[in-house]
């Protein structure tokens, strides 16, 4: 059983699986939305005393921060008891392309498992131009801009799209715009620093 | 009690993503380079299976599990706001290769920088409330 779910699973079923927990939720009176724990936690913060976004009873974000939390240990579920035998099996031509911009990519488990790519992202790396503005300033780009979108992934591109909203399909193809002006114009510069 | 269920949803969904490998960095470079159709196929699923679900739930007037009539609110029509937050959140998707969920499950996976890209995106939150009556909606 264990050896069969820690396959890395097919795309159809990881998506039966979102659409699932979507349901859960659902079913559970709420809604499929990450970006809401970020004003809540600020709001928890006392971000209220200064600023009207942040006044509100943040008491009905307490099921998402118990889902986050949730979530949290998810990972570490997945990561310790279910990990794949192999590194993420990506593309040869994604591998080409971003080892131009200097980026390797784990042959093994050993060097990682093809979540993250240390190289760039590790506390060493704050210290340079390139890391703060990977991990700091792209950060802060998620936070500021899935609360002015209303929403991110989960909220729009599943929940939103799936329930024929159109102010989230303006929002999806605002990530793409975004996504692809980052990769294919801006990362050449960005990993050139 | 009832907040312990939600507990449990979040750990499938932090399992979910990490079989699904929709937390991996470079997936989100495959996606964004248009070179696997990996996580096209998983938000595809996702989206067809959901607009099913909301339709089913719609149609037999399907009751949650306390009881009351489930409700779908309408997003609202800050078109303004979905263009150019999205265009914002995708810049930094394609940086961080996270977006809010997988950050929080990266973070599972012990890979503690993480917690810097989430502080970050807390103090963008708070930016974003600060200016917020500034911003187009």
């Amino acid at each position: 059983m264990i050896e069969f779910i820690s396959q890395p699973w097919h795309w159809s079923v990881s998506g039966a699986m979102i659409s699932l927990v979507m349901l859960l939720l659902i079913y559970l009176g709420q809604k499929f939305g990450v970006s809401s724990s970020f004003q809540a936690m600020c709001s928890i913060g006392g971000a209220g005393k200064r600023f009207e976004y942040f006044r509100y009873d943040w008491k009905k974000h307490d099921w998402l921060l118990v889902f986050v939390v949730g979530s949290i240990i998810g990972g570490w579920i997945g990561s310790t008891f279910l990990a794949s035998p192999e590194p993420v099996q990506i593309s040869a031509a994604t591998i080409n392309d971003l080892s131009a911009l200097g980026i390797s990519y784990p042959t093994s488990n050993a060097e990682g498992a093809g979540y993250l790519p240390t190289d760039i992202f590790n506390f060493e790396a704050l210290k340079t131009l390139k890391g703060i503005i990977l991990i700091i300033l792209g950060g802060f780009l998620v936070g500021f801009g899935t609360r002015w979108a209303g929403g991110c992934t989960s909220g729009h591109a599943i929940t939103g799209l799936s329930n024929l909203q159109l102010p989230s399909l303006v929002a999806v193809i605002g990530f793409f715009i975004g996504g692809l002006v980052m990769t294919h114009l801006l990362f050449p510069i960005i990993f050139s620093l | 009690m009832k907040l312990l269920k939600f507990l449990a949803v979040g750990i499938l969904f932090g399992i979910v993503m990490t079989k699904s490998e929709a937390i991996s960095w470079f997936r989100i470079q495959e996606m964004f380079r248009f070179q696997s159709f990996h996580m096209y196929g998983i938000i595809g699923v996702a989206v067809v299976m959901g607009l099913l679900i909301h339709f089913l739930i719609g149609k037999y007037d399907v009751k949650n599990a306390f009881g009351d009539a489930i409700k779908f609110q309408d997003k609202p029509k800050t078109y303004k706001a979905s263009i150019l937050g999205g265009i914002i959140f995708g810049l930094g998707w394609a940086m961080t290769g996270a977006c809010p969920g997988p950050l929080y499950v990266l973070a599972g996976h012990g890979y503690l920088v993480i917690l810097v890209v989430i502080l970050s995106a807390l103090f963008g939150t708070y930016v974003y409330g600060a200016l917020r009556s500034k911003l187009p909606h």
